[in-house]
């Protein structure tokens, strides 16, 4: 019975950290941008944009890594243009990410049906063309202590490389934000650009640099759906998840360790809503699995009233920046 | 209230200037900010720039910083042309500026505000002590130490303004900017700030003092010189001058109204204000304890340096904020800090109001003439008695007042964006001013408007007194208030100074009340 | 730098947005031929699919109701100033109210009175369901375009629900709802043409296209003939001189999110009163967004509303005809053109401002000496 359970365990944490790993980077990259005073809304067309980038040229070409650098490409030229309209152009920064996410919708499709004439999907990648799942070493060695042994080989070890890149992006962006001077003038712009620009540094450049780091961070989410995840892109495969990483940033308050923490209960509540398909919990009786998936939407509801914590978003978010 | 004279050594004595401004001139759309300054600043001095509220100092202080550029003109540095493009340039060739609206980041630590821009290399560690020690070298030479890990959020605000001189200092600021530094100190914190200045004069540093306080300058300058209008009108070294000289250049012409001003014949109370006191957002006393009364009939002018409690007094007399402390009773009814009030039961009580800030609250600039000429009446028949917006209506409304008013160009569908400062604040006083309200409140009517709406607006609200309106004016133009005002009540730091008569009133006085300097007798 | 005056009016309301426009279809034809195809020959199967074909101007008008469905709501919210993305949800938990009413009282009223309360009460459950998110942002603070996104979710969780279970219609397997009963159903226009012997090719236009030009009418009424239009405008122009004019900015935010969710709640009654009959999965299927697009496009206004909404009408029925004709386009060359027109007449609406104003400037200057 506690083998059984201790395996149901391990197995919905081990789902957690795959279906997370897409929510991190999107929020980190959420996280870099919203800091630096910028909405970014487009999370999901770069996570998609990158996807599709990362399988077709997986595919053309047969290289993961190419791949991946495609999909970096091809995110942080969506965010270059996001930047084009919302920085140089002081438009509306929730109008420019819409209109992003439209883009995204629709030129993955295009461009998949002009390239594989697949109805929008590309083709499925071979074994050797994805990131397949590695071993740690030591997991032999460990094989036989109990408990731990399992755990190690069960949990932390056999993801694929994408996975342990995610989880290193959030210590990584933390310490770029913390203790870097760049992290140090990006928390300063989202809080007030006058009070950068009248310390002599380009508000401008650093906005920009902002949301390229966001692009690339988007850029290896995708790449992890499409070819790590999954083995192909399917037309809307983002579905949805920028959206919940915007509410991971914002249930984390704008801090990557806590809205890495954000993600990976979300991640949780997706991984053991297949798993529990309206399952009898007592007092409450059948709980539909639908309400499982609107979990994260409505817990960040729930937080934007003010109801648990005061979300405390940078000072200067939105507004655009005129000297 | 007496400042402290800080003790002067004497001056640089060097015949090249450390900074040279030549015919600089700016305008923003319209308005001509600059216009052909000239400024010889000696190194080593404390130099002083004099001049009232909307007399270009701050606009030509941030062209020198780089947060403007200049339309023409020269700048020279030590002697050499100079190009501030922007304030990098600025503080590359050892300009520092201390804003009069702090430049700092609330949420960062003093450490992270003064590191911003000058970080000393791209991870944060090495350049974190580095920074430690220098604020305490500097702390320690110039007497103003504060702690590196405070959170400046938790900072008062004369610890703040440290901060900001101390990030001047460290990126090794030769001369320094202080926009208006003690408009917002205690008269304790502000001696404090000279004895900083009088060190950082004593190690060289030169001091840009960018004030309309006449104590301070003669407390602590070398040399002043005198802005009017957008222009230099005079140099002098300070101890070749006096306040009374100063004012007069600031003020420039005599003070002498146009406007015929019979005797006012003040009849019962119409406003009578008991103990009003309220708090700001941060928790600051604005108002303290403020009584006096306003008669129907009569003109009181509410005298005072920008920023001592005029603003939430006209909030709260026109109910759009509620009082702390105290009461007030308009006409008969009584306001606490427990009724219930708005804006709109405000005006249907017959209470006027001409904000001190037209393009904030008086006006929707986005709306066009006819539309702002009822706005605020748009629920009264104002605007048609019936059902619908009556918009013909309200064009005839609009077209009438324009004439009344000399409103141009004669156009109410115009937008409001379209008129020239003047012709907005004649919408805003013809809005007002059409009900015969039984008390108005009216702020800085004339700021920004032309010299002929002016003498009009003046007129107006001579005529509105005469008619038996109780009128609560609040500027900081001397000349306003001594030209409009049959009593004068100065305010200081949200207190009453002292009510005087008009007619024994003048400007000197005056001035060194509403800089606090001195107590006069109160009536 | 010489002043520079801002563009005449009919530059501003017509010309920019038609250089916007052009700007972006210019940008996809670009894709088009990128992907193989001729744009040229592209935009007349649109045009030729959307307007002449029979049925065609049927269908693109259908559309159009919708659209001006959506677009209202995200043009009602803009004028105080707040984006409601939440259409979508909006839309879609209207057909509740449908089915509510019907079940209340269909059984008991005649079908003029049915439709009606249909009408009021999808209208009346988007409403509630902008409500909140207007409540939590007046009251609490929270951003209403984050709200709006997050209720757009949970709309689609319930409706899953709903539809898959409680309200699944027996002996089905896929997640729709029951027939609604006949007297709540609203005659096509093809049903309503030949009641006076006159024949048209069959659509899914129906009479709820006459209801959406009502609505365009009552919007414009509202807004500009109203006295809480006036605060709502004014609340969107400047909230701190509505204060100062008396204005209950807070009751006002609520209050345009409300009607905003109301207008948006009446799309359910072109789709499930008017087309599908019943409440399917996804019926709003990306009509929220595209008010968005329709909003911005139209200017906030009831004109220009119309006429974006018919262009869009015109690109999703043109879009099916370029899936039908093409073999390397679908209907997702929608996505991108509604994609590129928000951008460039949203984000980038401006853009081209400086250029213009420069070259009317140098005309006025050229023409008459005046002030």
């Amino acid at each position: 019975m506690m083998i059984d359970f201790l395996f149901q365990t391990l197995w919905a944490l081990d789902a957690t950290l795959r279906v997370a790993t897409p929510l991190m980077l999107c929020a980190m990259a959420g996280i870099f941008s919203e800091r630096s005073g910028i909405v970014d809304i487009s999370l999901e067309g770069k996570l998609l944009s990158g996807a599709f980038v990362a399988a077709t040229i997986a595919s053309l070409t047969g290289s993961v890594w190419l791949g991946l650098m495609g999909a970096i490409c091809a995110s942080v030229m969506m965010s270059l243009l996001h930047g084009f309209a919302c920085i140089t152009h002081r438009g509306d920064q929730v109008v420019s990410g819409v209109a992003i996410n439209f883009l995204a919708s629709g030129l993955t499709v295009i461009l998949g049906i002009a390239i594989f004439k697949r109805g929008g999907q590309t083709p499925t990648l071979s074994s050797g063309e994805r990131f397949r799942p590695i071993e740690l070493w030591f997991v032999d060695a460990l094989d036989n202590v109990p408990v731990i042994g399992t755990i190690y080989r069960e949990l932390i070890s056999g993801h694929s490389l994408l996975v342990y890149v995610a989880l290193l992006c959030v210590p990584i962006a933390s310490f770029i934000l913390y203790k870097s001077r760049f992290g140090l003038r990006l928390r300063a712009v989202g809080e007030s650009p006058i009070a950068v620009d009248s310390a002599g540094v380009s508000v401008t450049w650093l906005r920009y640099r902002a949301l390229i780091v966001g692009g690339v961070f988007c850029g290896i989410a995708g790449a992890y759906l499409s070819i790590s995840h999954g083995a192909n892109f399917v037309r809307e495969m983002s579905a949805g998840k920028g959206y919940i990483a915007l509410a991971a940033v914002i249930f984390g308050n704008w801090r990557p360790i806590r809205a890495f923490w954000a993600c990976l209960m979300f991640g949780f509540l997706d991984a053991i809503t297949s798993r529990l398909q309206d399952i009898d919990l007592p007092l409450i009786g059948e709980v539909p699995a639908q309400l499982m998936s609107a979990l994260p939407y409505i817990m960040t509801i729930i937080l934007l009233s003010g109801f648990i914590g005061r979300p405390s978003p940078p000072s200067a978010i939105g507004v655009p920046y005129k000297k | 209230m007496m400042i402290d004279k800080a003790k002067k050594t004497s001056g640089g004595d060097t015949a090249c200037y450390i900074l040279e401004l030549q015919k600089i001139s700016k305008s923003f759309g319209l308005v001509q900010a600059n216009k052909n300054i000239d400024l010889q600043i000696e190194a080593g001095t404390i130099h002083g720039i004099i001049g009232e509220n909307g007399a270009g100092k701050s606009t030509l202080m941030n062209i020198l910083y780089g947060l403007h550029r200049a339309d023409t003109g020269e700048m020279l540095i030590d002697g050499t042309k100079a190009k501030i493009k922007s304030s990098a340039d600025a503080l590359a060739l050892g300009i520092g500026m201390v804003h009069q609206h702090f430049m700092l980041i609330n949420r960062f630590s003093v450490l992270e505000n003064v590191m911003l821009g000058s970080e000393g290399g791209s991870l944060l560690s090495s350049g974190k002590i580095a920074t430690v020690n220098k604020l305490k070298e500097l702390g320690q030479t110039f007497d103003m130490e504060v702690d590196p890990n405070a959170l400046v959020s938790d900072l008062n605000v004369g610890m703040r303004q440290r901060v900001e001189i101390l990030k001047a200092l460290k990126g090794g600021a030769k001369i320094l900017i202080l926009d208006e530094p003690t408009g917002v100190l205690t008269p304790q914190e502000a001696t404090q700030l000279f004895d900083i200045l009088d060190k950082l004069r004593a190690n060289g540093v030169t001091v840009l003092l960018i004030t309309h306080k006449l104590a301070e300058i003669m407390a602590i300058t070398d040399n002043v010189s005198i802005m009017r209008g957008g222009e230099m009108v005079g140099h002098r070294k300070t101890s070749n001058t006096d306040p009374q000289e100063l004012a007069e250049l600031m003020v420039g012409r005599k003070v002498l109204l146009n406007v015929e001003k019979p005797k006012a014949k003040p009849k019962e109370i119409a406003l009578n204000v008991n103990s009003l006191g309220c708090f700001s957002s941060r928790g600051h006393k604005v108002l303290d304890d403020l009584s006096f009364h306003v008669k129907a009939g009569e003109i009181l002018g509410i005298a005072g340096v920008s920023g001592n409690g005029q603003t939430p007094l006209m909030e709260i007399l026109s109910g759009m904020r509620k009082p702390d402390e105290g009461y007030f009773e308009i006409l008969g009814k009584k306001i606490d800090r427990d009724t219930k009030v708005s804006p709109f039961t405000m005006r249907e009580n017959s209470i006027g109001h001409i904000p001190e800030d037209r393009h904030k609250h008086g006006l929707i600039l986005g709306f066009e003439a006819y539309e702002n000429m009822v706005l605020g009446f748009h629920n009264t028949e104002m605007t048609g008695g019936k059902k619908l917006l009556d918009k013909n209506h309200m064009l005839m409304h609009a077209a009438e007042r324009m004439d009344e008013y000399d409103i141009r160009p004669r156009n109410p569908k115009l937008l409001a964006s379209s008129f020239s400062g003047g012709n907005q604040q004649k919408i805003v006083v013809a809005r007002e001013l059409y009900k015969n309200p039984k008390l108005l409140i009216v702020g800085e009517p004339t700021r920004g408007v032309d010299v002929g709406a002016i003498e009009f607006i003046h007129k107006q609200l001579i005529e509105l007194r005469d008619q038996g309106c109780a009128i609560i004016l609040v500027s900081v133009e001397l000349d306003e208030i001594l030209g409009l005002s049959d009593r004068i009540l100065v305010m200081n730091k949200g207190q009453e100074v002292s009510t005087v008569n008009g007619d024994d009133a003048n400007p000197k006085d005056l001035g060194l009340m509403m800089a606090g300097i001195s107590q006069g007798a109160s009536n | 730098m010489s002043v520079i005056k801002p563009l005449p009016r009919w530059a501003d309301l017509i010309l920019l947005p038609f250089i916007n426009l052009c700007t972006a279809f210019f940008v996809c034809g670009i894709v088009v031929y990128i992907i193989g195809e001729n744009p040229w020959d592209a935009l007349m199967v649109m045009l030729k699919g959307a307007f002449i074909y029979p049925g065609s101007l049927g269908y693109t008008l259908y559309y159009t109701t919708n659209f001006i469905f959506t677009g209202l709501a995200v043009a009602t919210a803009f004028h105080a100033k707040l984006f409601n993305i939440g259409g979508e949800g909006q839309a879609y938990v209207g057909s509740l109210g449908i089915l509510l009413a019907t079940a209340l009282f269909a059984p008991f009223l005649p079908a003029l009175f049915v439709v009606l309360l249909c009408i009021i009460c999808s209208a009346l459950i988007g409403a509630a369901w902008a409500f909140i998110p207007g409540y939590l942002q007046a009251k609490r603070g929270s951003h209403v375009v984050i709200t709006t996104i997050m209720f757009n979710f949970l709309a689609s969780s319930l409706m899953v629900y709903l539809l898959a279970g409680p309200l699944i219609q027996l002996g089905q397997q896929s997640p729709q709802s029951d027939l609604i009963p006949e007297s709540a159903q609203l005659a096509s226009f093809e049903t309503f043409f030949s009641l006076f012997g006159i024949d048209i090719t069959s659509s899914p236009l129906n009479l709820s296209f006459l209801l959406a030009l009502l609505a365009l009418f009552v919007f414009w009424v509202l807004i500009w003939k109203t006295r809480l239009g006036y605060e709502i405008r004014a609340v969107g122009k400047n909230q701190d001189a509505a204060n100062y004019a008396g204005i209950n900015v807070p009751k006002i935010i609520i209050i345009t999110m409300t009607i905003s969710g109301a207008f948006a709640g009446l799309l359910a009654v072109n789709e499930v009163m008017g087309v599908q009959h019943r409440a399917i999965l996804n019926f709003t299927a990306g009509y929220g967004f595209t008010g968005i697009a329709v909003a911005l496009m139209g200017r906030n206004h009831p004109v220009g509303i119309f006429f974006a909404s018919l262009l869009f009408g015109a690109l999703f029925q043109g879009g099916a005809e370029l899936d039908f004709e093409f073999q390397s386009i679908t209907r997702d060359m929608v996505l991108l053109i509604q994609g590129m027109i928000i951008l460039f007449s949203g984000a980038l609406a401006y853009m081209f401002n400086p250029a213009l104003s420069k070259i009317f400037n140098n005309i006025t200057k050229n023409g008459a000496n005046d002030d």
